[in-house]
């Protein structure tokens, strides 16, 4: 093993190093949270029932079943681009009622398909759910999910 | 076992060894709803299953670094445990919110950010018992003798504490909240939990090899310090495709490259040291677990990770089932064969007998490692074809679902076998001790 590098030496390094990306690290993330903010995201378009749906998916725990932005349980589709999937840029109308519709209707019951569980949301909790997928459907992904099948 | 307060680890490692149980069987109902989508679909949905079955995890994982610790630290500080009293109200706390957290998913009430599901008054519990573990440690620590292994130990686990509050943070823009998200999540198990991993391999590999101290420690330093160094920029391999400027791709490629080397320095190292000492130690078992843990750490963790860490291979890639393959092996073997290798070491003193139930120890290691691999394998050509069919070829989810079936038997097979391995371990943990290596000369 290498005599050169000693006991004290590699504790220095590992303290140093460590401290060094830290900073590093940290600098990063606050030039990102800004960038984020100021140009990923459309922080004028973050309404109150944007931030009440996010609650919404957060209160029913959706991401243990689906995906959102590829981050999630892959149980269930992505929902990132669902606005998109469901042709919200054509008809935002035709997307909101469709997505609505899709989660009264649940669960399906049909045998040998995976269920959606029915979560009895109001016409207020539907619409701000949809508002949060809207929204979160604009975020800056550089392209990412490939297809529309998200 | 020279001090009296290391027997504290006791009552964790069987909290740990029943939380792994609930584990195991959480993950194998959740595989049978992959393959029968009905069952218990109104009663206990799929996302609750699989908020115990991480969940139970993380909590046991945790368990189980906070027993090691106890059994750990007086041997290196040359001193008792602060105080017990404090350690088993810690341990009454730890459990009890635990088990609130699981009643709290049956009964339907939970947050909802991934891995971070548990209500806000027992998130307060968990970071109350994990303040009370600190103090303990620490004052031990500080009053004894100081060595590498503990300090680095105890920069783990204050690193795991104070970057779990990021997880009281939930900023309302999705991609802010994703963003201070992986700071919890991957600085845990890609930064500051390796640095609790590489302490307890350490102390097992002393203890095991007999090799000098000295030797063992300055690489605990170099492989720490690669952890560290690759595993905090690492983080940018998450920060693809959440709404982060480009320069994260070139920086998550690079870091992810790095975030190898400590997992593949700690696999040499175990080898160099076993085969250098070329002592016959007769725990057997705990010499198995504690070279095959830094191996599958170096496959599962290193290798499959860095595999779909391209973003140019990411962008078809992320969050298919490939992420699910990862995400198995890795925790599988870095923390769990990390903690099996500890239990199988330190259960014999806290027991008081000498190593015991070898056999039955080392079927369950391969047992395991050959169901988990099977997971693993079904996972990845689940997730190939997933990712050509729905990400190249463009075909609907629910479709694309129904085209890999086959894989889910696959996967749900290698489950019971898995939960076969694990009832090994645990009966030749805790059982009634059966066969005992009779030899005392090299027995600590």
């Amino acid at each position: 093993m290498a005599e050169y590098l000693t006991k004290s030496a590699a504790r220095n390094i590992f303290y140093g190093g460590s401290i060094f990306f830290l900073i590093i690290f940290a600098a990063l993330t606050i030039h990102t949270h800004f960038y984020m903010v100021n140009v990923a995201t459309d922080e004028s378009t973050l309404t109150e029932s944007v931030v009440r749906g996010k609650h919404v998916w957060e209160r029913h725990s959706c991401i243990n079943c689906h995906s959102l932005l590829g981050e999630g349980a892959y149980f269930a589709p992505e929902l990132g681009n669902v606005w998109i999937r469901y042709g919200g840029k054509q008809s935002p109308e035709g997307a909101r009622a469709g997505l609505k519709a899709w989660m009264r209707a649940q669960p399906t019951g049909v045998e040998g398909r995976r269920q959606m569980p029915q979560f009895n949301l109001s016409e207020q909790e539907l619409d701000d759910l949809v508002d949060f997928l809207e929204w979160t459907s604009r975020i800056n992904t550089l392209g990412w999910p490939p297809g529309i099948s998200g | 076992m020279k001090y009296h307060t290391q027997a504290l680890a006791f009552p964790y490692f069987i909290a740990a060894l029943a939380l792994f149980l609930i584990q195991v069987l959480a993950g194998v109902l959740a595989g049978t709803v992959y393959v029968f989508p009905n069952l218990l679909s109104e009663s206990v949905p799929f996302h609750i299953i699989r908020m115990i079955h991480t969940n139970a995890l993380l909590v046991w994982l945790l368990l189980g670094y906070f027993g090691a610790s106890y059994f750990l630290i007086p041997e290196e500080s040359e001193r008792e445990i602060h105080s017990p009293k404090l350690a088993w109200l810690q341990l009454g706390i730890f459990v009890f919110a635990a088990l609130a957290a699981v009643g709290s998913y049956l009964s339907g009430v939970h947050e909802g950010r991934e891995f971070l599901e548990q209500p806000f008054w027992v998130k307060i519990l968990m970071v109350i018992a994990f303040l009370i573990f600190i103090y303990n440690v620490t004052m031990t620590v500080l009053k004894g003798r100081k060595t590498v292994v503990s300090i680095v130990l105890l920069l783990g686990l204050w690193g795991a504490a104070i970057f779990f509050m990021f997880a009281f943070y939930n900023p309302d823009n999705l991609a802010v909240d994703k963003l201070y998200w992986w700071w919890v999540v991957h600085v845990w198990v890609e930064g500051v939990w390796e640095l609790i991993m590489a302490a307890m391999l350490a102390f097992l590999l002393i203890k095991l090899t007999g090799v000098d101290r000295e030797v063992i420690e300055k690489w605990l330093y170099v492989i720490v310090g690669f952890s560290l160094f690759s595993g905090l920029l690492g983080t940018g391999h998450h920060y693809y495709w959440i709404g982060a400027p480009e320069y994260w791709h070139w920086i998550g490629i690079i870091f992810s490259f790095l975030e190898v080397v400590p997992f593949f320095a700690m696999m040499l190292w175990a080898f160099y040291l076993v085969k250098k000492s070329g002592r016959d130690h007769p725990n057997r078992a705990a010499i198995l677990w504690s070279l095959g843990c830094p191996v599958m750490a170096f496959i599962g963790a290193g290798l499959l990770g860095l595999m779909h860490s391209f973003p140019s291979i990411n962008f078809y890639t992320h969050g298919t089932q490939l992420t699910a393959a990862h995400g198995h092996l890795a925790f599988y073997g870095a923390y769990v064969m990390l903690n099996l290798a500890f239990f199988t070491y330190a259960l014999p003193a806290l027991r008081k007998v000498q190593p015991f139930n070898q056999t039955l120890n080392i079927w369950s290691f391969w047992l395991m490692n050959a169901a988990m691999i099977g997971i693993t394998f079904a996972l990845v050509f689940a997730g190939v074809l997933q990712t050509h069919l729905q990400r190249v070829l463009g075909m609907g989810y629910m479709q694309v679902q129904s085209q890999i079936e086959l894989f889910y038997w696959l996967r749900l097979g290698a489950g019971v076998f898995f939960i076969i391995g694990a009832l090994m371990f645990i009966y030749s943990a805790l059982g009634p001790v059966r066969e005992q290596i009779t030899t005392t000369k090299h027995a600590h």
